[in-house]
């Protein structure tokens, strides 16, 4: 097989895959959507933002500061704090580039790596083919931008009862990201309920749930995954990731 | 102002993203920054989920019986879409009782 015949070949293969993660996303996009809505964003506003971020939980914490109109830098530390993440996993991924593949690439791939795309991506053997991986943008981004716009526009046509079903989606795929490894790895379920419960306190002490739900959000992420990182040193090479799902 | 809290987001988020990407070549030898990392997605995330799911929804008991689903069915196995979808379901059965 020649470049472009394999280059087509990978492109295509991606383009199938993502049409699952597609239909995922708009689902939880949509309800992203109604959160950009209550932060005030208008359907433009909130396509933009998925588009140019495609991230769930980046985004939830980003439309937070909004909504509570706190400052810029805010907004940069808690964008920061709640894509935490990507490094691991854009670190994971520069492990696994073909040295002799283009760097445009490097940054081309960088500006779509969610948990989704990462996953399927690094999940292959081999050094990772950017083909593959923008096949799968090419069908699933745009349906997390179009599912947001979409939930901001029809957010407030829907009845209360359907928004407040929709509303726990994200929290769902939240739980879906974090409880797999958590049953595979003792001191992450630990930790977790660690979590729940420090911020179910921080949330209802007086004084404490004062503050801002992004600051009380980088206050617990620092405190306790710092105290993690000490009392249970996870030493697995960066090329490892979290998930237990793509681990070759 | 809106479009420059999108400006910040975006331009955060992809830097996030390719800078270890473009700039390390070498594995990451810091055993605390390692660790760290490992952890910081479990703790973000499990610190976002939990109380804000309890008071999303229009009957905190639906909004906790969410939590318990989700919980059980990602113990299970169960992939993001269909965790997610349990969790709306159960909102939206219970709070035909509830609300």
């Amino acid at each position: 097989m020649d470049d472009k015949t394999r280059r087509r070949a990978a492109l295509a293969q991606g383009m199938r895959n993502g049409v699952p993660i597609g239909l995922g996303y708009f689902a939880v996009s949509f309800a992203l959507g109604i959160a950009a809505k209550n932060a005030g964003l208008d359907p433009v506003q909130s396509f933009l933002a998925s588009l140019l971020c495609n991230a769930s939980a980046g985004e939830y914490a980003g439309f937070r500061v909004i909504a509570a109109r706190s400052g810029l830098l805010t907004m940069a530390v808690m964008t920061f704090v709640a894509n935490a993440r990507y490094l691991l996993m854009s670190t994971a991924m520069s492990q696994r580039m073909d040295p002799q593949v283009h760097p445009v690439h490097r940054f081309l791939m960088s500006f779509f790596i969610t948990d989704e795309f990462f996953a399927i991506t690094i999940a292959r053997p081999g050094y990772l083919d950017p083909f593959y991986h923008y096949g799968a943008v090419l069908v699933a981004s745009p349906c997390w931008a179009l599912g947001t716009a979409l939930g901001c526009v029809a957010g407030e046509l829907m009845p209360a009862r359907a928004v407040s079903a929709l509303s726990v989606a994200l929290f769902g795929m939240f739980l879906a990201v974090i409880v797999p490894p958590a049953r595979k790895d003792k001191v992450i379920a630990g930790v977790i309920l660690v979590c729940f419960a420090a911020s179910f306190a921080l949330s209802r002490l007086p004084v404490v749930s004062g503050l801002s739900e992004g600051t009380r959000t980088i206050l617990l992420t620092v405190v306790i995954a710092s105290a993690a990182a000490v009392l249970f040193p996870h030493t697995e090479t960066a090329g490892e990731t979290d998930d237990g799902e793509v681990e070759p | 102002m809106l479009y420059a809290y999108i400006l910040v987001m975006a331009a955060v988020s992809y830097a996030i993203r390719a800078l270890p990407m473009t700039l390390i070549r070498k594995p990451i030898r810091s055993r605390f920054i390692q660790s760290f990392l490992y952890y910081v997605p479990y703790v973000t995330l499990a610190v976002m989920t939990f109380p804000a799911i309890v008071d999303a929804t229009q009957s905190p008991v639906a909004g906790a019986l969410a939590l318990i689903v989700g919980l059980a069915a990602a113990w299970l196995g169960a992939g993001l879409m269909p965790v997610a979808v349990l969790c709306c379901a159960t909102v939206l059965v219970s709070e035909l009782a509830l609300v």
